[in-house]
């Protein structure tokens, strides 16, 4: 039984030990293992030249990174928290998704980004962001994101054996919420691959990271009133499993998509396009979108006006109801 | 292992005299340098004359509508083959700016390809890995940041190599700059940075760019030396160069060398330096430009004649024609390219975009 950052702490033993090149950097991951304490007992084991404690330099970070790709290693970038990855994103737009092609196809740069994301922890500005949406935007990056233990171990090793560039999310409302069972030793869950969270008939719950578990209350809630919801986890994003997603919501017909992000071009919007496109005769009520809002994340205290919650879920599944 | 405990810092603000080998031919003396062969001497003068054809025709190319809008490298031959020339091909890298665009050719890099570059065709793309060379920078600054990782992450292996980057005085101005000096001298990589310092970023000259009197001085802020060249003396460039290499390689890190000379021609075939400087100046640098320069060096030396250097320059001439011969005889490119280069194996919904492009799948991906 492990908690979210136990089991990526597992993960990252697990890789770096079958891979020694596999190198874990960022701000404060070796002497002290990390803020979150993900990186604990790497830099005893595997040294301090293969867990780096970094300069506060988030675009030297991930710009290093490309170079250590390009000589043999497989970096782990960590970024400290979702938005300290922010200026590191010209190097991410700019080269890390844009090399591969750059170079007619023929360099890989197996580079993987981890961060804390999303909100829900009380935290001051800037420590509880969704920026998920602008990394699926940018062409050769891939994007998982994990909501439970055993998920994130698998993903994660998936992240880091992958040839291309992949962003890794972690709910970090989740990182010590709950323990439960991880496989030990060798677990790989390939990306594109969604996740029947909970099944139903009625209407389709789609979400990813720290949303699962709030779909899932909703869904409990709708239960009590007969409703059966069915819950499906994405768990990448890039690539995405379209095909779990279509038949999902083929199978009920309505359709609730919920994410922390901005709702403007959040990731819902290119969901709801992908089900409006291939989909649209088997829905039986338009696709509604439970987001965050069109404004910078709340100061903690007004963070539950903000974030999506189950009884927002139910509401937006009980108008596809009435529709 | 080395430590940051066993790094001795800098002693001192850098020197701010600018170094010099090649005199004037009157009244200040060439210098000498040591453990360079008369061989070693003319076939840096070969690498200066295929850089300076190649710029030379590529202009004239642009003009013609041959290929797209091109940055001028005219009067940057002495920094690009004097740097380059101090490096072991087999194990050192180099990233280039878009300055340097065609330093690829002397290692072995085909002009056709960086033709096809500026010619906008997929044709134009290498391998970073084949020739150890970046791919030309076009956003300013970042690739200092992946020389610096190249650089650490070649000495985490063990590995002797070492990465020379270049970039512009402009660039000193961009965080990516600041952030990969810093990594490289706190990871003590064996990195050599190359500022050619030509006193201008497009309209901005230098003094509009820094307050700083040198910007061999920001080296200090690094704990790394900083050294200051004639940019237009091939041979300054050199020594400085050579001397950074082993630093590098024995293990002592980066080395910030500022090329200081002036940028003669335009920053590009769109640029008009007449809407924004005088070119009373220019003309004058043209006067002691950097090839001519190097050849009164080699003639005082009794090393080339006239007809030699017209020798090497009409072999030259040749390899570049031959080069463009070759990217006008391409076939225009496959669209698959579009698709097929941006990841290892497409997602479903690319190949889906793909097929909504060209039709459905004519030859799937590798």
């Amino acid at each position: 039984m492990r908690t979210l950052v136990e089991a990526i702490n597992d993960a990252l033993h697990h890789e770096m030990e079958r891979d020694d090149s596999v190198l874990v950097m960022g701000e404060d991951v070796g002497r002290s293992g990390g803020v979150f304490r993900v990186t604990a007992g790497l830099q005893e084991r595997f040294g301090a030249e293969r867990c780096v404690d970094t300069p506060l330099a988030e675009a030297g970070m991930l710009g290093t990174a490309v170079g250590l790709c390009m000589v043999g290693w497989r970096p782990v970038v960590e970024m400290q928290y979702d938005a300290f990855s922010y200026p590191a994103l010209d190097q991410l737009i700019t080269h890390v998704g844009r090399y591969r092609w750059r170079s007619g196809g023929k360099m890989a740069l197996p580079v993987t980004i981890r961060m804390p994301y999303g909100g829900g922890v009380r935290a001051p500005e800037l420590h509880e962001e969704s920026p998920e949406t602008y990394y699926v935007h940018t062409p050769g990056i891939k994007v998982a994101i994990p909501s439970n233990p055993a998920d994130a171990k698998g993903l994660l090793a998936a992240a880091i054996r992958d040839p291309d560039p992949v962003v890794f999310l972690e709910p970090k409302v989740l990182y010590r919420s709950d323990r439960e069972a991880v496989p030990e030793g060798e677990h790989h869950i390939p990306l594109g691959r969604a996740r029947v969270a909970r099944d139903g008939t009625d209407a389709t719950l789609i979400a990813y990271g720290a949303m699962v578990r709030v779909a899932c209350e909703a869904a409990a809630l709708l239960d009590a009133e007969g409703v059966s919801a069915m819950v499906l986890d994405l768990r990448t994003l890039r690539p995405l499993d379209e095909d779990a997603l279509l038949e999902s919501a083929r199978s009920t017909g309505r359709v609730v998509i919920i994410h922390e992000a901005p709702r403007t071009a959040g990731f819902g919007a290119e969901i709801a396009a992908i089900i409006a496109e291939r989909a649209l005769l088997d829905l039986h009520a338009p696709i509604e979108r439970v987001t965050g809002y069109d404004v910078p994340f709340p100061h903690w205290r007004l963070e539950d006006v903000y974030l999506p919650s189950a009884e927002r879920i139910a509401n937006a599944v009980r108008r596809t109801l009435e529709y | 292992m080395n430590t940051i405990e066993s790094i001795e810092v800098a002693a001192g603000a850098p020197d701010r005299a600018i170094r010099r080998v090649i005199g004037d031919g009157a009244t200040r003396p060439d210098r000498q340098l040591d453990a360079i062969s008369s061989e070693a001497l003319l076939a840096l003068h070969r690498d200066m004359v295929l850089l300076r054809v190649f710029d030379e025709r590529a202009v004239g190319y642009q003009r013609q509508g041959r290929i797209g809008t091109y940055a001028i490298f005219w009067g940057h031959e002495a920094i690009q083959a004097g740097a380059h020339f101090t490096l072991c091909a087999d194990t050192d890298w180099v990233f280039p700016s878009y300055r340097e665009s065609a330093i690829g050719v002397l290692r072995g890099l085909d002009p056709a390809t960086v033709l096809a570059w500026w010619r906008g065709h997929p044709a134009g793309w290498w391998n970073p890995l084949e020739h150890r060379l970046g791919a030309i920078a076009v956003p300013i600054a970042s690739q200092v940041p992946h020389a610096a990782g190249v650089a650490w992450g070649l000495r985490l292996r063990g590995d002797p190599g070492c990465a020379l980057a270049f970039f512009g005085d402009g660039a000193t101005s961009e965080g990516a700059f600041h952030e990969g000096v810093n990594f490289a001298a706190v990871m003590n990589a064996p990195l050599v940075l190359i500022c050619n310092n030509n006193g201008w970023a497009i309209s901005t000259p230098i003094e509009r760019q820094t307050r700083a009197a040198a910007l061999a001085d920001k080296a200090l802020g690094y704990g790394i030396p900083g050294v200051r060249v004639d940019g237009a003396d091939v041979l300054a460039v050199l020594e400085a160069t050579r001397e950074a290499v082993a630093r590098a390689r024995a293990g002592e890190g980066p080395t910030l060398i500022e090329a200081v000379h002036y940028r003669i021609a335009p920053h590009a075939t769109a640029d008009d330096p007449r809407l924004y400087r005088d070119d009373e100046r220019a003309e004058q640098e043209r006067s002691r430009e950097c090839l001519a320069r190097y050849e009164g060096y080699l003639q005082r030396q009794g090393l080339l004649d006239e007809s030699a250097a017209r020798g090497t320059r009409e072999h030259a001439s040749e390899v570049v024609r031959r080069a463009m011969r070759e990217v006008e005889r391409l076939p225009d490119p496959d669209p698959a390219a579009v698709f097929d280069t941006t990841y290892a194996v497409p997602p479903a919904e690319l190949l889906r975009q793909r097929e909504l492009a060209l039709g459905p799948a004519r030859g799937a991906p590798a």
